[in-house]
C-alpha cells in the first residue's frame, strides 16, 4: 500500500491497515437491540458494538463505534462482518483465531488484548448484560 | 563533555540491537535502565555477602545488615533527609504510598477531606479512594488548567479546616509538570493537613531536600532512578511517623510480643515488617552512587536540553501536538504527545519497529487523560545516558509517521 514504511508493513497486515482506514461498519446503529461498551485497562482503548437483532434470533446488522488503535478498530470491523447475518448461538461460537485468520496478522502478545476486546463486548452484548 | 559521552558505556543494555536498529531507551519513565555499577554491586552481595539481615549472629548476617544500613544513610543524604530514622524502605512506590494511606487512613473520621490533583498517577488516587471509602471521608481534587499545571486559586478553596490529607505528585508522570511542592506543602501546613509527596518522577532528575521541602511524606522508586526494582522509600517525618501506628505487622517492626498486644520497634524499622529486599537495597545504594557523582545537578540540565530539543522538534511537525507546559517553563524529563490520525499504540509499535521505546497509553493516569479529552498519549521519558542524536532520530521519524498506516 502506498506511503507505508517497510517498517509498518512487517507489523500490520494489509487487512489491518486498509480496515483501520475504511472500516465498514464503523458508525452507530441507531435500531440496535443488544448493546455493549467494554474498554482495555492496559491502555483505554473503548470499544461499543451494537447489534440489531431480529424476533428469531438472526443478527441482520452489527456496527461499532471506538476510540481505538489499528489493530482493535481492524478486529471490531471483522468481528461486525463475521456475525452478520449469523444467529445469537453462531456468533456466540466466534473464536479469536477466526478472528486472527481474517486479520492475516500476527499479533504480538502485548497486542492481544487489542485484537480480543471487541470479541470480549461482542459477548457481552449477546449476554445482554450491556453498559449502555 | 556531554553526560551521555560520559555514561553510554555504563550501561550494558544500550548494545541491544531492536528490531535491526540500535536501541533507544526513552522509557526511563516507566523504568530506567542500570549502569553496570549497580549491577555488579547486586551481584557481588549475593556472591559474597548474602544472609538475613538484623538478626542473624554470624558474619555474612552482620555484613549484610552492614550494606542494608549503609544504604538508608545513602538515601537519607541524597533526598536530603534530616535523620536516616525517617528513611522507611518500601517495595516501590505504589507501595509507599499505599502504606502511607492505610496508616494515615485509620486516623480519618466521617467527613474528613483528602485532596489530590486531576494529574495523579492511580498509585497516588486509588489508595485514598480506598480510605475515604472505609472511613466516610471525602476525597476533591485540585483541578488541571489548559496549560498542564495546577489550578493553585482552586486548591484554596478546596482546603477546610476538614482537610487532614493533601496528596500530590511532584513530576506528572504525563505533562512533565513540576507542581509547586513548597507552595502546596505551605497552603496544607495553614490547616494542618499533613502532606504526602509522590516522588518517582522527580527523585531520578532532580535535586530533592526534604528539609527545604517540608513535606511530610515523600515516596520513590529505585528502578525509575537507575537502581533495581523491587524496592523504594517513603520518607516520613519523625514526629508524624511517631504518632501514627504501623500500617504491617511481623518480625522487624517489634521489639516485644505477647498473644493479645506488642510493642513497637523504633523508627525507621517499625514501618519496615518482614525480611526486606536487601540486594535492591545494595543496587540502590550503587544507584545513588553513581547518580551523586554526575551531579544532579548536571542530570538535570542534561535531560532539561533533551526535553527542550524533543518538545521544540515534535512542535514543528505537522499534525502533532504536544501535551503539558509550554517551551520554556521548567518541566520534568517527560514529554506527551499525539500524532494526528494515529492511535497511541500504533505510534509506540511503529517506532519500536525502528528500534525505538517509547510508552503508549492512559499512563495509569486516566483522570488526566479525560481531561486532556483522549485516551491516551505517547510519551518519551529521557535519562543520564539519552543522547541529541536519539532525540534527532526520535523527531526524523515521528516526521514519517503518518504515511506509516
Amino acid at each position: 500500500m502506498s506511503g507505508a514504511t517497510p517498517a509498518a508493513n512487517s507489523l500490520y497486515s494489509d487487512v489491518i491497515r486498509d480496515r483501520w482506514r475504511h472500516p465498514r461498519h464503523r458508525g452507530d446503529l441507531p435500531g440496535a437491540n443488544a448493546v455493549a461498551e467494554d474498554v482495555n485497562p492496559l491502555c483505554g482503548d473503548r470499544v461499543r458494538m451494537m447489534l440489531a437483532i431480529a424476533p428469531e434470533g438472526r443478527i441482520s446488522e452489527a456496527r461499532f463505534v471506538g476510540d481505538s488503535c489499528a489493530i482493535c478498530t481492524a478486529s471490531a470491523d471483522v468481528v461486525a462482518d463475521l456475525v452478520s447475518g449469523r444467529t445469537r448461538t453462531e456468533a456466540a461460537a466466534l473464536e479469536v483465531s477466526d478472528v486472527l485468520a481474517v486479520l492475516q496478522a500476527e499479533i504480538r502478545p502485548t497486542r492481544m488484548r487489542c485484537a480480543t476486546l471487541p470479541l470480549s463486548v461482542l459477548a457481552q452484548a449477546l449476554d445482554g448484560k450491556a453498559k449502555s | 563533555m556531554r553526560l551521555d559521552e560520559l555514561t553510554r558505556g555504563d550501561f550494558p543494555i544500550l548494545e541491544r540491537v531492536v528490531n535491526g536498529h540500535p536501541l533507544i531507551y526513552l522509557d526511563s519513565g516507566a523504568s530506567s535502565q542500570k549502569p553496570r555499577a549497580v549491577l555488579e554491586a547486586m551481584n557481588r552481595y549475593y556472591e559474597r555477602s548474602h544472609a538475613n539481615v538484623h538478626r542473624s549472629i554470624h558474619t555474612l548476617g552482620e555484613e549484610a545488615t552492614e550494606l542494608y544500613e549503609v544504604a538508608r544513610d545513602a538515601v537519607q543524604r541524597f533526598i536530603g533527609a534530616p535523620s536516616r530514622e525517617e528513611v522507611v524502605f518500601t517495595r516501590g512506590t505504589t507501595d509507599g504510598l499505599g502504606l502511607i494511606a492505610e496508616t494515615i487512613g485509620r486516623t480519618l473520621g466521617k467527613g474528613d477531606e483528602i485532596v489530590v490533583t486531576e494529574l495523579e498517577h492511580h498509585s497516588n488516587l486509588i489508595p485514598w479512594q480506598l480510605v475515604a471509602k472505609d472511613r466516610g471521608a471525602v476525597l476533591k481534587a485540585v483541578p488541571v488548567r489548559d496549560d498542564g499545571t495546577l489550578d493553585l486559586a482552586a486548591l484554596d478553596r478546596l482546603l477546610t479546616t476538614r482537610t487532614r490529607v493533601v496528596a500530590f505528585a511532584h513530576v506528572s508522570n504525563v505533562l512533565g509538570t513540576i507542581t509547586p511542592a513548597k507552595e502546596i506543602i505551605g497552603k496544607a501546613r495553614a490547616v494542618n493537613a499533613l502532606t504526602v509527596v509522590d516522588g518517582a518522577q522527580a527523585a531520578p532528575h532532580m535535586r530533592l531536600d526534604m528539609s527545604a521541602l517540608g513535606c511530610d511524606f515523600y515516596v520513590l522508586s529505585a528502578h525509575k532512578m537507575l537502581g533495581p526494582t523491587g524496592i523504594g522509600v517513603m520518607y516520613g517525618r519523625r514526629a508524624v511517623l511517631n504518632r501514627l501506628e504501623p500500617g504491617r505487622g511481623g518480625s522487624e517492626m517489634i521489639k516485644e510480643v505477647w498473644i493479645d498486644h506488642a510493642q513497637w520497634n523504633d523508627l525507621p524499622w517499625r514501618f519496615e515488617p518482614g525480611t526486606p529486599p536487601i540486594a535492591e537495597a545494595v543496587g540502590l545504594t550503587a544507584a545513588i552512587e553513581y547518580l551523586e557523582k554526575l551531579g544532579m545537578d548536571r542530570v538535570a540540565e542534561h535531560e532539561r536540553a533533551l526535553t527542550r530539543q524533543t518538545m521544540e522538534g515534535l512542535s514543528r511537525i505537522p499534525g502533532v501536538t504536544v501535551y503539558g507546559p509550554k517551551v520554556g517553563v521548567d518541566r520534568g524529563a517527560v514529554v506527551s504527545f499525539a500524532v494526528e490520525g494515529l492511535h497511541p499504540h500504533d505510534v509506540a509499535a511503529l517506532l519500536d519497529a525502528e528500534g525505538i521505546a517509547v510508552r503508549a497509553g492512559h499512563h495509569c493516569a486516566m483522570p488526566l487523560m479525560r481531561r486532556l479529552g483522549v485516551v491516551g498519549t505517547t510519551r518519551a521519558t529521557f535519562s543520564v545516558f539519552n543522547s541529541p542524536d536519539e532525540v534527532s532520530r526520535l523527531l526524523t521519524t515521528v516526521a514519517g509517521l503518518r504515511s506509516a498506516l
